[in-house]
């Protein structure tokens, strides 16, 4: 590590000699960028930090690109199979009495549907969304912290297929997503299939930890120079405030979780109200992480759609400060709300109250971000590509979700439609409307930049109509079905209670709506292998990503690019202004200072290395035979500790030179 | 493509129209705090409504434009900018004022709820079972103490306190006609205020995933007049009816021999385990199994034949009775009335 004398960023084009000097002793200073031609600079880059080829080279990977595609390939197919999960479920509820599918496999499909969708899909792929596109946004050649990275991968892979191999070997967790105690204890969950739950969840939350640190790391350190806070773009702002709600939100349910195998596996009564624990304290602790988890899910989405409005509305975001400021509203409200979950199970009336008043209160945030969007649009016709479609699909679904969470932040409202399909509709309105929707918008949006190629515009259109039409026949009568009195998770309902021919309607939405998933897997495919070249910046977008080519060479950037604007593509039309000096025959990223972001010192990035995945599946191991014995966390301390020594083994490379 | 909205939307309001007045529905009360509830989901979503519609129009209002977005996308207009701001701060400023309205007006609600059973007379305790619910009658007279199951006689009219608490998992008690749910929790006691303004039957069930047979674990509020009330739980209190004919008593001999008496009391007979439903009345009862069927001959042989086919993971077990057998205690149980 030395510092370094770099390119000032008001320095347009101008490729200032970077001298070394201080620390750094010249006999172990390489070859830098500056003055270099860009073919010899592609050169050297390209052998610096490209994936050796092989099977090892790829599993040694540390390329936050690769890394990228790996979890969003991977979220995708845990998506699929969550959507398999509740086609299945729908077709036991289309008729009252129906004998397709028992209790037994109905609690398993519901609970897998729950954890599939949360820890395997969507928290994975927002974050994976931002491991792919924060480090190319500010500019860096890498994520931070790229061996934990790839570590958070391997983690998240086991634990995906941990739990579909335990519901394939009829052993899925059967006690819903949450697992509320007792339900969940020692005494009415037999058999492991709570054990999966409590496990699967501890460490796909570790990776989401992993993903968070590294996010937060990046966003604070790596910018491009001059990128101050307030040049940040908004998705980026949006992944660094959900990354620190997951930093705090996480370690709640992993403490859950943890409490729960103790009281199966040891035999601590920390739930068991016989023995003097309580029932209730889960649920404080699973909701103080289970509310912010939305927002966990929900934030990433918010920034991709300040990220695509901008370009169709054809002008900067309005309200930008405004738009900051809301993100991080949010995010500190979401801790306050936890309780509104919890109104059903009889607390002081003063208390809820409160949350009934901090509950109302997130939706004013929530209320300027829309406003702020809605504002962008109005200095005329925006250019409706299919991208920006699903921005409105977004709008109109979404604020319903938002609405009726409303209705659900009143107490006494509450306490008729808690748990009831009301509460279904709700909360599909809110993440598949605010989420997904989105997601599938950034899909059309980013597609290009990741594989080079466009998404058909006329599928995309086609896939957005069946899906909007589709989630909305699929979810808009639950709100009544629930009003009529329908809880849920029943796997089955007497016929006497008229709720068949609703629930029939519900069924035909929800296959329609998977259809709409299929359609977009072969868009996928078929864009893939026969899409129109993309160029760099299809789009004529703003932000850095689209400064590279597509897709973007594994250093992201030949040179550093200094940033002028909030919109830099858009301030620097000719050629975007860059810094030099970085090295080319090490890995060395730019650090730059937390606020205004002046180039700081050069540092090395992590090179490639086989451990993480030799660590991930010692971790793997542990936390699996953990489920059979509590002596699994004393034998699997060993080969965690081994893995870890290698990972950090002082090689006296030239990473660990200075 | 966009003609099959419509559509899509003539096709859901047939389906949506059928079926409003459930009799467990929260939109069809029958009680002053299911009444002051539905009150308050109306007004709800109908201000609700208002301001979707009001969003969806600032959103619609841009693709009506004549003018295209520019082509140069930094070459915004400040004036029009600051005009944008005074219209999101007004935007802001009505939410702000709305969702404070919003939350006063639910507060002053709950105060309205809490007012209903303040001069409740009747305590019946109520405890959750997988997947059935016990339901005490509480007395000062001990004699007067009643234990039944799965079906809440109350006098209409009158306020009745619920005291809500479990014997195993977590359970939720909610009847949409009379009042809001609430949880039944191993090591708590919750307190339900409910009223049913007239006499009738309102179903309702757990609400709270409580494991194999969460989806039938119903229970029904029977409302009477309150002579009629009075006279069922004197009635209640008898003894189970010995039984006359011959087959009955070959019952009431086989129920007493047989593993049916580790679980279910009959009053009046060495029957006394407390785990299951007390079955001293159970021919009073309108269903079986917690709502699951509905009581006759034929679904009470069903029940003790094959329970497992008919609730999946309940306790109930089956005991092997042959043809006879099974006869002649459905005879004898047919006569608890």
């Amino acid at each position: 590590m030395s510092s370094a004398d770099l390119a000032s960023e008001r320095a347009p084009a101008t490729e200032r000699e970077a001298s070394a000097e201080g620390d750094l002793a010249p006999e172990h200073d390489g070859p830098r960028d500056t003055g270099m031609d860009d073919a010899s600079l592609h050169g050297w880059l390209a052998g610096t930090w490209g994936t050796a080829p092989g099977i090892v080279g790829a599993l040694s990977s540390v390329d936050h690109k690769v890394i990228a595609r790996r979890y969003l390939i991977t979220a995708f197919v845990f998506l699929c199979l969550g959507g398999l999960n509740a086609v299945a479920m729908r077709i036991q509820l289309s008729g009252p009495q129906r004998g397709l599918i028992g209790p037994d496999l109905y609690n398993q499909l519901f609970t897998m549907h729950g954890v599939t969708m949360m820890f395997l899909f969507a928290v994975p792929i927002v974050q994976a969304t931002g491991i792919y596109l924060v480090p190319l946004m500010v500019g860096s050649r890498n994520i931070a912290f790229p061996r934990l990275n790839a570590f958070s991968y391997w983690v998240y892979l086991s634990g995906g297929v941990f739990a579909w191999i335990s519901f394939l070997l009829n052993m899925a967790p059967d006690v819903g997503w949450f697992a509320y105690v007792p339900l969940s204890g020692p005494e009415f969950a037999p058999g492991k299939r709570a054990d999966v739950w409590a496990q699967m969840i501890t460490y796909t939350e570790v990776s989401s930890l992993a993903v968070a640190v590294a996010t937060i790391v990046t966003v604070l350190k790596q910018r491009a120079p001059g990128m101050s806070l307030d040049k940040i773009p908004l998705y980026v702002w949006a992944l660094l405030v959900t990354s620190f709600v997951v930093v705090f939100a996480m370690p709640a349910v992993m403490i859950a979780s943890t409490f729960l195998i103790l009281d199966r596996l040891v035999g601590t009564h920390i739930f068991n109200p016989a023995e003097g624990g309580d029932a209730l304290l889960f649920q404080h602790l699973f909701w103080f992480f289970g509310h912010p988890e939305v927002y966990i899910i929900f934030l990433p989405a918010t920034g991709m759609v300040s990220a695509i409005i901008p370009v169709f509305a054809r002008r900067p975001v309005f309200g930008h400060l405004g738009l900051v400021l809301s993100l991080i509203a949010v995010g500190f409200l979401s801790f306050g709300l936890w309780v509104h979950h919890m109104f059903a199970t009889g607390l002081p009336k003063l208390g809820a109250s409160f949350f009934t008043a901090s509950s109302m209160m997130i939706a004013i945030p929530n209320g300027v971000q829309i406003f702020c969007w809605l504002a962008t649009f109005w200095d005329g016709r925006p250019v409706i590509r299919t991208p920006l479609l699903f921005v409105f699909g977004f709008f109109v679904i979404f604020v319903i979700g938002g609405l009726t969470g409303v209705m659900l932040a009143s107490v006494p409202l509450d306490l008729q439609v808690h748990d009831t399909y009301f509460v279904v509709a709700h909360f599909h309105y809110v993440l598949i409307g605010g989420s997904v929707f989105p997601l599938l918008g950034a899909a059309y949006f980013w597609f290009p930049k990741i594989s080079g190629r466009m998404l058909s515009e006329r599928l995309g259109r086609w896939h957005f109509w069946l899906a909007f039409i589709g989630f909305n026949a699929a979810f808009f009568p639950m709100h009544l079905v629930g009003l009529w009195g329908m809880p849920r998770r029943v796997y089955t309902y007497p016929a006497e209670l008229g709720w068949g021919n609703i629930n029939l309607f519900i069924s035909a939405g929800a296959i329609l709506f998977f259809l709409s998933f299929v359609l977009f897997a072969f868009n996928l495919v078929h864009g893939a292998l026969k899409g129109a070249p993309a160029g760099d910046n299809p789009w004529d977008a703003g932000t850095l990503e689209w400064a590279t080519s597509s897709p973007p060479p594994s250093y992201n950037f030949a040179r550093i690019p200094v940033v002028t604007h909030v919109e830099p593509l858009w301030a620097e039309r000719e050629a975007l202004p860059v810094a030099t000096g970085l090295r080319v025959d090490v890995r060395e990223l730019l650090i730059s200072t937390v606020a205004e972001a002046h180039p700081d010192i050069r540092e090395k990035s992590a090179a490639p290395s086989i451990w993480p995945l030799l660590a991930a599946v010692a971790v793997g191991g542990t936390f699996l035979f953990s489920i059979f014995t509590p002596w699994a966390i004393v034998w699997g301390a060993a080969p965690v500790a081994i893995t870890l020594t290698g990972w950090f083994w002082p090689k006296g490379a030239p990473e660990d030179e200075e | 493509m966009k003609r099959l909205l419509p559509m899509a939307f003539a096709a859901a309001g047939t389906v949506f129209l059928q079926g409003c007045a459930g009799w467990q529905s929260a939109l069809d009360p029958k009680g002053p705090a299911a009444s002051e509830l539905a009150w308050l989901i109306w007004f709800f979503a109908g201000l609700c409504a208002v301001v979707w519609v009001l969003v969806m129009i600032a959103l619609a209002a841009p693709l009506m434009m004549r003018a295209r977005a520019q082509a140069q996308p930094l070459a915004v207009d400040a004036g029009a900018d600051d005009r944008k701001l005074r219209v999101v701060m007004i935007a802001v400023g009505l939410t702000t004022a709305i969702l404070v309205g919003l939350t006063l007006l639910s507060f002053f609600a709950d105060r309205t709820l809490a007012a209903i059973g303040s001069d409740a007379v009747l305590t019946v305790r109520v405890t959750g079972h997988q997947w059935w619910w016990e339901v005490r009658y509480e007395d000062a007279t001990p004699s007067r103490i009643l234990t039944t199951a799965n079906e809440i006689h109350i006098p209409s009219g009158e306020p009745v306190r619920l005291l809500l608490t479990s014997n195993d998992v977590i359970h939720s008690f909610w009847i949409p006609s009379l009042a809001g749910k609430l949880d039944l929790i191993p090591g708590h006691m919750n307190v339900l205020d409910i009223k049913a303004d007239k006499p009738g039957v309102y179903r309702g069930q757990c609400a709270e995933f409580c494991g194999a047979q969460h989806a039938n674990m119903g229970t029904f509020i029977i409302a009477e007049p309150r002579a009629k009330f009075d006279a069922w739980w004197n009635d209640q209190l008898q003894p189970a009816a010995a039984p006359t004919a011959d087959e009955a008593k070959a019952g009431e001999e086989l129920f007493l021999r047989r593993p049916c008496v580790m679980c279910h009391r009959i009053g009046g007979t060495p029957a006394g385990g407390t785990v299951a439903p007390d079955l001293t009345h159970i021919a009073s009862r309108q269903t079986l199994a917690a709502g699951t069927l509905t009581m006759s001959r034929g679904n009470l042989a069903a029940w003790i034949a094959d329970p497992q086919g008919i609730k999946p993971g309940s306790n109930m077990p089956v005991v092997e009775f042959s043809g006879d057998e099974l006869n002649a205690v459905v005879a004898y149980l047919e006569g608890l009335k």
